[in-house]
């Protein structure tokens, strides 16, 4: 016997080898996944390294505009200094900056605390406040101060929270809202159509009709009576929108789960005697995926812009906590005044929106390339 | 024809009915009523209330009265603007919601229809792409972003429009509401628009046209577009039935009289009856459009026939 040495046989490429190449092809939506990926670590990691934490108040800044530089601003120490030392009710005789360090004299016609160093702390421009320097009848005092210095990048809101932080925080209340009522409609919608389109008959009948009816009812009276059921509830909310978008869902997997069964290779796969489950695994369920994959990509979306909604109209997640929506809709109410809480969380919003879009298309382009 | 159009209207009623019955019935599940708001309201004067407004009845009675009196064209009063009927509001606000959603989707239907058509007379071309950036950023960029940006660059910047409100219907008013109305409508249509041209100008009657030397024009609007509009008609019906009864959003942001914000303020208020109508309003809305939408098939595509 003779070694023959084959040609190594052709590999065959899987459908989802395929739909990968295809995907890797299409420039707007790679970009899409790696511009979502970003957002994603961005709004997840982001909030633990900004300088502020997304409920600290800063009083001394409230709707200071986006800067790259340090707060405060040179001419913002002398009105910081008067008002610090109009709250210890003591007098200011002057005060001088030097090296980043501050020195505030104070005088007063009975003896000095010393413990009037703390309204200097209070103030969110100075810290360590110690004394310097004091007379001997303790009538005059000197104290000394370090200016913190704070960043505020995409500015504060109308109480002097830092909206860099509250933008990220926010993100990851959108984001995480959209996949899990993306996956709650998706669940629900995939386990009622195939139930459907599998059972037949007269099940199937009853079933849709009752798609039917709650598709005829107008979508926000569904949403706001879910949400007055439940509550202002964070967990509920997303529940509840989540089981409001999963009819498109059902509808699309009862169709596939019709044609599916009619399917030569369904039925040869039956004649031969293998179990139902075993039908489902190999031929149903990879059948199934590329019309849920696409359909829940470009359900996230929907769920992101329906949370937003609800929280514009003040129905969605409540403060402290922040979603784009609810920045959104502070920013609408400040557009005067403070452009910025408006244009930032909307560049969020959106751009993850699109992202998210592209992402969707190209998935349907991959998955199944007729529809083209 | 006409029997189709009667039968319809008469299937029409049970799906009205099973609408208004699943509405009536989620909506007093909802914890909470009407007079629980006001806080210190003396208990007899509650009851007095509610004795008036027939809440002391059990539910099945207070069910049947509602669909009696629905039936007889009485929507009831409204609960939490007592000085008003129900039908009353409706008759104010719901001309206003009209007019901008009508002009709305007038303008989305013809700029979205134009704009699709000559992204499918230069497919792959810059003019394809530019329409279909335009259709991306018009369908993702959602109504409460767009709204804001509008008044902050047209109305605070440039101050060429005011911020908000009705104005009794000045021209300069409506602007904003209906373009920021319009924008995503058109997106649609033009995307719509442009995939089923492509398709329509494929066919073979279209290359008999051409082939006997038809003009351009004569092509596209007159052959081609009567098959390419099937898609949009689908699509304009129950848009139609959404512009018409009213957008929360916008009317919140430009501070409109319409009939969409009774929707959150009833449902919040337990304001039954408001909300009650507002539901029927959109159904029968619904209902009308997909009507018409199938009545219009008929028109455009003769071999659609209801016998």
């Amino acid at each position: 016997m003779t070694d023959v040495s084959l040609p190594a046989a052709a590999r065959g490429r899987s459908l989802w080898a395929d739909a990968w190449n295809r995907l890797k092809a299409n420039k707007a939506a790679m970009a899409g996944i790696w511009y979502l990926a970003f957002m994603a670590v961005l709004c997840i990691v982001g909030p633990w390294f900004t300088p502020h934490d997304f409920t600290t108040i800063y009083q001394d800044y409230t709707r200071v505009p986006p800067s790259l530089e340090a707060y405060p601003r040179p001419d913002a120490i002398g009105p910081a200094v008067k008002d610090a030392v109009k709250r210890s009710r003591l007098d200011l005789a002057g005060w001088e900056e030097k090296d980043g360090k501050i020195f505030i004299t104070v005088t007063s016609v009975r003896p000095i605390d010393e413990r009037v160093t703390r309204y200097i702390d209070r103030s969110d421009v100075f810290r360590n406040a110690q004394v310097a320097d004091k007379s001997a009848d303790g009538l005059r005092m000197t104290m000394s101060a370090d200016i913190r210095h704070e960043y505020f990048f995409f500015g504060t809101d109308n109480i002097g929270r830092d909206l860099l932080t509250r933008t990220l925080t926010a993100g990851r209340v959108s984001l995480a809202i959209g996949l899990l009522a993306g996956i709650v409609a998706v669940a629900i919608g995939v386990l009622y159509g195939a139930i459907a389109g599998f059972a037949g008959g007269r099940t199937d009948e009853i079933m849709m009709r009752i798609v039917d009816i709650l598709y005829s009812l107008p979508f926000i009276f569904f949403v706001i009576m879910l949400v007055v059921f439940f509550g202002r509830n964070f967990v509920f909310m997303f529940l509840a929108v989540g089981a409001v978008l999963w009819l498109d869902m059902a509808r699309i997997v009862r169709g596939q789960a019709l044609s599916l069964k009619r399917q030569e290779y369904v039925q040869a796969a039956e004649a031969l005697g293998v179990s139902p489950g075993g039908v489902l695994l190999r031929h149903v369920v990879p059948n199934l995926l590329g019309p849920v994959v696409i359909y829940m990509t470009l359900l996230v979306p929907q769920v992101i812009i329906l949370e937003s909604f609800l929280s514009f109209l003040g129905l969605g997640v409540q403060e402290p906590m922040s979603s784009w929506g609810v920045l959104i809709s502070q920013g609408a109410k400040n557009i005067p005044g403070a452009t910025w809480l408006l244009v930032f969380p909307s560049f969020f919003l959106t751009t993850t929106l699109f992202a998210l879009n592209f992402i969707g298309d190209g998935l349907r382009d991959a998955l199944d390339p007729k529809d083209r | 024809m006409l029997r189709y159009v009667l039968r319809r209207l008469l299937t029409a009623i049970p799906t009205l009915f099973v609408i208004v019955t699943i509405s009536f019935f989620l909506m007093r599940a909802a914890p909470g009523g009407p007079f629980n708001q006001e806080k210190g309201l003396n208990p007899v004067i509650k009851a007095n209330l509610e004795r008036v407004f027939h809440l002391d009845q059990p539910l099945w009675k207070q069910y049947l009265l509602y669909l009696n009196n629905l039936i007889h064209g009485d929507f009831g009063p409204s609960y939490n603007l007592p000085d008003f009927t129900v039908a009353e509001l409706f008759a104010d606000s719901l001309p206003i919601s009209i007019q901008l959603g009508g002009s709305a989707l007038v303008l989305a239907l013809l700029l979205g229809g134009i704009l699709g058509i000559i992204a499918a007379l230069h497919q792959n071309k810059p003019a394809d792409y530019a329409v279909i950036a335009t259709a991306t950023a018009g369908s993702t960029v959602p109504t409460f972003v767009i709204a804001p940006l509008f008044q902050l660059f047209f109305a605070l910047t440039l101050k060429w429009f005011p911020v908000g409100g009705w104005g009794d219907g000045a021209l300069v008013n409506k602007v904003g509401p209906v373009l920021t109305l319009m924008l995503p409508q058109l997106a649609i249509v033009a995307r719509l628009m442009r995939g089923s041209m492509i398709e329509s100008l494929r066919s073979h009657h279209i290359r008999t046209a051409r082939a006997l030397g038809l003009s351009d024009y004569s092509v596209v609007i007159r052959h081609a577009l009567r098959g390419a509009l099937l898609p949009i008609i689908s699509y304009a019906g129950p848009a139609a039935a959404a512009l018409l009864t009213g957008s929360i959003i916008v009317e919140t942001i430009f501070s409109i009289p319409g009939v969409g914000r009774y929707f959150v303020e009833g449902a919040l208020n337990r304001d039954y009856t408001l909300v009650m109508g507002t539901v029927v309003v959109i159904a029968v809305f619904t209902i009308v459009f997909n009507l018409i939408v199938d009545i219009l098939y008929a028109v455009v595509d003769p071999r659609v026939r209801y016998d």
